[in-house]
């Protein structure tokens, strides 16, 4: 794993870089939540119908459905990273990260449970706030922009308190 | 207005967002950051990893945009300042961050790496975007506009010329690299099992 890692500041000065390439050659900043939405509206034709979902302010006006620079960029960060851990060889399955069984013990169902419902929270907080960790921890801070610096902010005293509450560890009983 | 460099428009920017991603997924996987355990430590303040890849991009691509609109080579795309969805929004990704022990973008290239937790997390960012697609109507009337200052950004606040917030922005990232590499100094000095939690 850690043979698969290179140096964490080399490694934001090079997706600073990406920023730039992303501003001047296609006038796009990098961003994911976007894109989750997008895909979500497509799921959610199946389910609700097409004309509900062509219908619905936000999956029309805010988050199309349909392939385009945004939801590429989140299908791009699937097969990077797919091909990045296939070549360094530190693809492996896995559903229990140790940090998390060392607290709440090795329940799989458990893991997966809290799971889905951070994946609820994090989606449903960064559409809310209009951007996630790219959109605004990285490219909206980079601009200077008062709503990204208020998001970083807020992100991290929120997930700090939250892991001082979930992940401290408890004095052995 | 007009970038003479930004030549990928039309079709052509379905590539260029394939092509972007993928190299953002590798970078998100070397980095470390495809790592429940780095991302949840990095809140519990025991790795730093999240915050040197972070402000690391922060600096590099916020002095190059500065001297890239400063040349028309770049526009700026900041988003509206409002405060109440932001700060609900963002003390809400808080939670879901540590629960889930990973951001959307690491979630997916974590998944991408065989982590079957960030897939099942994948499928409730599907779920949740859907609630947030249905409840947008009562959220754009109640709660987007309240505190909207509109798409502001810092300098706007103060009357410090351009350069000198990017400046701020150097000395802060330095100030704040120096103090983690002390902190982990301290670490690693010390023997292995009395690290206080």
């Amino acid at each position: 794993m850690n043979s698969s890692r290179w140096n964490p500041y080399l490694v934001g000065a090079l997706i600073g870089v990406l920023s730039l390439l992303a501003f001047s050659l296609a006038d796009k900043p990098i961003g994911i939540s976007t894109g989750v939405a997008q895909a979500a509206g497509a799921c959610a034709v199946p389910v609700f119908g097409s004309v509900a979902v062509a219908e619905n302010t936000y999956w029309s006006k805010k988050a199309l459905p349909a392939w385009d620079y945004g939801s590429l960029f989140v299908l791009g960060t699937f097969f990077g990273a797919l091909g990045s851990a296939l070549v360094s060889g530190s693809f492996k399955w896995s559903a229990m990260p140790t940090v998390w069984q060392e607290r709440f013990g090795p329940s799989v169902p458990k893991r997966l449970l809290a799971a889905f419902c951070g994946g609820i929270l994090i989606i449903f907080g960064a559409r809310l706030a209009d951007g996630c960790t790219s959109g605004h921890g990285i490219s909206g801070t980079l601009q200077l922009a008062l709503s990204s610096w208020v998001f970083f902010l807020v992100l991290f005293a929120s997930g700090m308190a939250t892991a001082q509450l979930l992940f401290r560890r408890q004095p052995q009983a | 207005m007009n970038l003479p460099f930004a030549f990928i428009t039309g079709s052509s920017l379905l590539g260029a967002g394939l092509l972007f991603g993928c190299l953002f997924g590798v970078l998100l996987h070397r980095g470390g950051v495809t790592d429940f355990n780095v991302i949840v430590r990095q809140f519990l303040l025991r790795d730093f990893t999240v915050l040197k890849v972070m402000f690391t991009a922060i600096v590099v691509g916020g002095v190059g945009v500065f001297g890239l609109h400063g040349q028309e080579l770049a526009n700026y795309h900041i988003k509206p300042a409002m405060l109440l969805a932001v700060v609900s929004g963002a003390a809400i990704f808080g939670v879901g961050m540590v629960v889930y022990g990973y951001c959307p973008g690491t979630g997916i290239a974590a998944l991408a790496t065989g982590k079957l937790d960030a897939l099942v997390g994948f499928l409730g960012m599907l779920v949740g975007a859907g609630m947030y697609a249905l409840s947008y109507d009562w959220m754009a009337v109640h709660v987007l506009p309240v505190g909207n200052l509109g798409k502001k950004r810092l300098p706007d606040f103060a009357t410090l010329p351009e350069w000198a917030w990017y400046l701020g922005l150097v000395t802060l990232a330095a100030g704040v690299f120096t103090l983690v590499a002390r902190v982990e100094q301290k670490r690693l000095a010390q023997p292995r099992g009395t690290q206080p939690d």
